[in-house]
């Protein structure tokens, strides 16, 4: 009655076989790495650049455990964490501010262990040392700025259909029009509720009163916090965080984790730059090849600013700035209709609009640059000639190589700045000491903890003990294994929760044990105790799982940091303690016992 | 090895007026600790900023102080933090200077003072998010009790469920009055210790009800108290090994994992000692009390089966 079939013993093999491959990446554990990746999102990083990078390291005698490409960009392995910092102030030197050099930490497991997915846990801020920020966007400045770009609109369309009003104001996020004559406000009421459907008509006292509609307001809220977690991606971008979180909490929250920062104020301060668009006049006056060619020597006429395009070409461009990429509403990639290549199509608000209708009308002939501010430089995309007068707001920039540049054009004039302002409401920083010194906290106290029940386990159950104990090892093999493979984040308190799942899971080792006891002595033959004793357990086992479980998953729904990293642990470990405790053991049990004809004594103490 | 040869059943149902009665006592302390001293609440909870330092040699507070007034902080608290070399600097909310940029003042002022100042930890909660963190942690409280509840109703009975519900809130009160008495610090890896504490701890008065239920088929002459007495005794010995056990793991985290692991394992360590008694000691009184019977717990189907199977 003490035997499983077969394919039950292969099933548990397969598992432990699974389990132990996938653990295994934290056996080789992670060495020091330099990440290197293009330093603007419009370029792609060039598959040369693997080999400039090993030429400059191989020059300056730098010892390279790894090289090699992957979709994030070239990564570089060390031996050691002072190889690595020594590296990367090599190639900040020699490739230049195009490339975005950082630190970061690989796995050292063999390539078919990488292959096969399998990493090493991931580790939390608190283990790893870095820097977590939580970031309250102002969706009330978001609606206001939205609700002042109606104010420009108003009047623009007012004054472009000749009505008469007294006057445009905006209270909070309402906007109200004063008129003198009730007739004119019937007008301006038909000709705004057309032009502008997202908003709510109100009148009372010659006034007109427009309020954003719930559909509008939801719409601008996420498109303002899109916005500012896009901006926010390209600004940590220029920090060199090899492996940075970027996140939406809730309805108005970002999460931003950097691993590996410890200089907070640059952090800090980058977070809340700015980067733009600009649309400027190229001064067609002073093109002459003479005047390009002693510009490019740096001798640049007054008012005008040197640059290269994109192909290569000198341009000269007036310092005086025509439009900003805040009056952009939205980017998106698109096609020529006649040409077929890719564009990227910007639609500017009424006042924006107006502004460029009136510089295109004004330059007919000459030549437009379209520069984009990235990391304080700028950077000539396109210089079109104007051919006529552009109204309506909406304008396609070609001049892009592909569809890929079209996309990271868009989002990045999209992410140009932020939407709404954003406030730090929380901040935890933690030292790599300090996070070097946790991990060997937690390991201590999970490795001693174990040791102590093992040997207790084991006098007081002996054979029955060892066999739990060695169901123990499996359901933390397990349980690192089922982290590994999620990439679930491991922090301290998740440390501290596989020390205490293991503690508490032994519990169902004990009521089993307990029961065969039980069933021995009240004279029952071995065979029909272990079996009984496995069988009546159970019950209890899942009754009492469940109830711990029911706290786990209450702890991962409303907890918060570290109460939900304990969680997630916590609520994998009574799963994996389940298949082990009940399981492994029995089937451990059955292959020693389950196949003797006669059993003198139990060694169960 | 054995440690419980226990031949008669121990009638521990005849100390329920003594066991509930010290139950009771703990748990009026513990109200009136919490009530009068209030819980020592971390900035998890109160929002606020945390900064940790560490120096090579042995720190000097006092010119840690000096170097935290000297940017008109004089609220700061400082004190050592684990050993002689860490120092805590607690500050609290301050309108006008976001708490991100108190925290840099503050470790720029003791760079001056003294370079060789090396960050551990910085942590910073404002006072809205040290609110939610608060009710968020309430509202989890809130739902495993409810969860747990509802479970023990469904697999047992209302009885059980409201009996072990109380002993296991009753373990809550007592190690929220444990950290109000010596001011230990409360925030949200404690609140964690707890959570799992309650789950831990039902599993204990779940393992009894088990028996208990088993016992009333089993024992179909005794009496209800009888039967409980004969579920402790029986379960007495999982109950004191498993516990003992999990009590290694802990303790095990109480020395080795650090200050950060400290309050957690603390709260574990009161959480498992009062849940062995509690939940044994306390709901089955309880239960008891609330009149709980055979026909509550063996349901129609197999009532009938036991007709069958008479003579």
């Amino acid at each position: 009655m003490n035997r499983y079939p077969l394919w039950k013993y292969i099933l548990v093999l397969t598992i432990l076989l699974l389990g132990l491959v996938y653990s295994m990446p934290n056996i080789f554990g992670e060495s020091p790495a330099v990440q290197i990746t293009t330093a603007k999102a419009t370029t792609k990083l060039d598959p040369a650049v693997l080999g400039k990078v090993e030429d400059t390291l191989k020059q300056e005698n730098i010892k390279i455990d790894a090289i090699f490409m992957d979709s994030t960009g070239v990564k570089v392995r060390f031996a050691d964490a002072d190889t690595q910092i020594k590296a990367k102030d090599v190639l900040k030197n020699n490739l230049g501010k195009d490339y975005v050099i950082a630190l970061n930490l690989i796995s050292r497991s063999p390539t078919w262990l990488s292959n096969i997915h399998a990493r090493p846990m991931y580790l939390g801020l608190d283990l790893r040392g870095g820097v977590h920020f939580l970031l309250q966007v102002d969706m009330k400045a978001a609606l206001d700025k939205a609700a002042d770009r109606y104010v420009g609109d108003f009047r623009a369309s007012l004054r472009k259909e000749r009505i008469s009003y007294s006057g445009v104001a905006r209270d909070d996020q309402s906007i109200q029009i004063k008129f003198t004559d009730a007739k004119e406000l019937a007008k301006a009421q038909k000709i705004i509720s057309n032009e502008f459907p997202d908003l709510t008509l109100k009148e009372s006292n010659n006034t007109l009163i427009a309020t954003l509609n719930l559909q509008a307001q939801k719409r601008i809220q996420e498109f303002a916090l899109k916005q500012n977690i896009q901006t926010l991606h390209n600004r940590i971008n220029e920090l060199g965080v090899a492996e940075p979180i970027i996140q939406q909490q809730g309805l108005d929250r970002v999460v931003v984790q950097l691993p590996g920062v410890q200089d907070t104020a640059k952090a800090k301060e980058i977070l809340g730059r700015t980067a733009t668009l600009e649309i400027r006049l190229v001064d067609e006056e002073k093109s002459d090849p003479t005047t390009l060619e002693q510009a490019s020597k740096g001798q640049t006429p007054f008012g005008d600013e040197f640059f290269m395009d994109r192909n290569g070409q000198p341009i000269l461009v007036k310092k005086k700035v025509e439009l900003t990429g805040e009056y952009i509403t939205d980017a998106g990639p698109g096609a020529d209709q006649q040409s077929g290549r890719s564009t990227v199509n910007v639609t500017l608000d009424g006042r924006g609009a107006r502004i460029f209708r009136q510089v295109t009308k004004d330059n007919v002939g000459k030549r437009m640059a379209i520069l984009l501010i990235e990391k304080g430089q700028a950077e000539v995309i396109t210089a079109p000639v104007i051919n006529e007068e552009i109204g309506g707001g909406r304008v396609q920039i070609s001049g892009m190589n592909n569809a890929q540049e079209a996309t990271d054009i868009s989002l990045l004039l999209r992410a140009g700045a932020l939407a709404a302002p954003m406030d730090i409401i929380e901040e935890r920083t933690v030292g790599p000491s300090m996070g070097e010194e946790n991990i060997k906290r937690g390991m201590h106290s999970t490795l001693w903890g174990f040791a102590a029940i093992a040997v207790f386990m084991v006098i007081y159950y002996v054979m029955f003990g060892g066999i739990s104990v060695v169901a123990l090892g499996i359901n933390l093999l397990l349980l690192l294994a089922i982290l590994s493979m999620l990439q679930a984040t491991l922090t301290l308190p998740g440390l501290a929760a596989i020390a205490l799942t293991l503690g508490m899971a032994i519990d169902a080792n004990v009521l089993i044990n307990e029961r065969i006891r039980e069933e021995l002595r009240s004279g029952n033959s071995a065979q029909a105790s272990i079996h009984a004793g496995y069988d009546r357990a159970f019950d209890t086992i899942l009754d009492s799982n469940v109830t711990t479980m029911i706290a786990g998953l209450a702890l991962f729904m409303f907890g918060s940091g570290p109460v939900k990293g304990f969680a997630v642990v916590h609520v994998l470990g009574i799963l994996t303690s389940m298949f082990s405790a009940v399981v492994v053991s029995r089937a451990i049990v059955n292959l020693v016992y389950g196949y003797r004809r006669k059993i003198n004594k139990l060694a169960i103490g | 090895m054995e440690i419980f040869k226990i031949k008669k059943d121990i009638p521990f149902m005849s100390y329920g007026r003594l066991t509930t009665a010290i139950s009771l006592i703990t748990f009026l302390f513990a109200v009136f600790f919490l009530a009068t001293k209030g819980l020592n609440l971390g900035v998890d909870f109160t929002g606020g900023t945390v900064v940790e330092v560490s120096y090579p040699q042995s720190a000097d507070l006092v010119k840690v102080r000096r170097a935290v007034d000297s940017i008109g902080l004089n609220e700061a608290t400082v004190q050592n933090f684990g050993s002689s070399h860490d120092v805590m600097i607690r500050l609290p909310l301050k309108k006008g200077v976001t708490s991100a940029q108190l925290s840099e003042q503050v470790l720029s002022a003791l760079k001056t003072e003294d370079s060789t100042v090396e960050m551990r930890r910085v942590e910073t909660v404002g006072a809205q998010v040290g609110q939610e963190l608060y009710e968020n942690g309430a509202l989890a409280l809130l739902l495993v009790s409810i969860g747990i509840m509802a479970y023990l109703a469904l697999r047992f009975e209302w009885r059980f469920a409201v009996a072990a519900i109380i002993a296991n809130m009753h373990d809550v009160i007592i190690i929220l009055g444990f950290f109000a008495f010596f001011q230990w610090e409360f925030n949200l890896t404690v609140l964690a210790a707890i959570l799992a504490v309650l789950g831990y701890s039902v599993n204990e008065s779940v393992v009894v009800f088990d028996r208990v239920r088993e016992n009333f088929r089993k024992m179909r002459k005794s009496t209800v108290v009888s039967v409980i007495d004969n579920a402790i005794t029986r379960t007495m010995s999982r109950t004191v090994i498993t516990h003992f056990c999990t009590q290694l793991m802990v303790l095990s985290m109480l020395l080795f994992g650090g200050e950060t692991l400290h309050n957690f394992s603390l709260a574990l360590t009161i959480g498992i000692l009062f849940g062995i008694y509690s939940s044994v000691l306390v709901a089955c009184p309880i239960a008891l009390y609330l009149g709980v019977s055979r026909e509550n717990l063996i349901t129609g189907a197999e009532k009938k089966e036991t007709v069958d199977e008479m003579p």
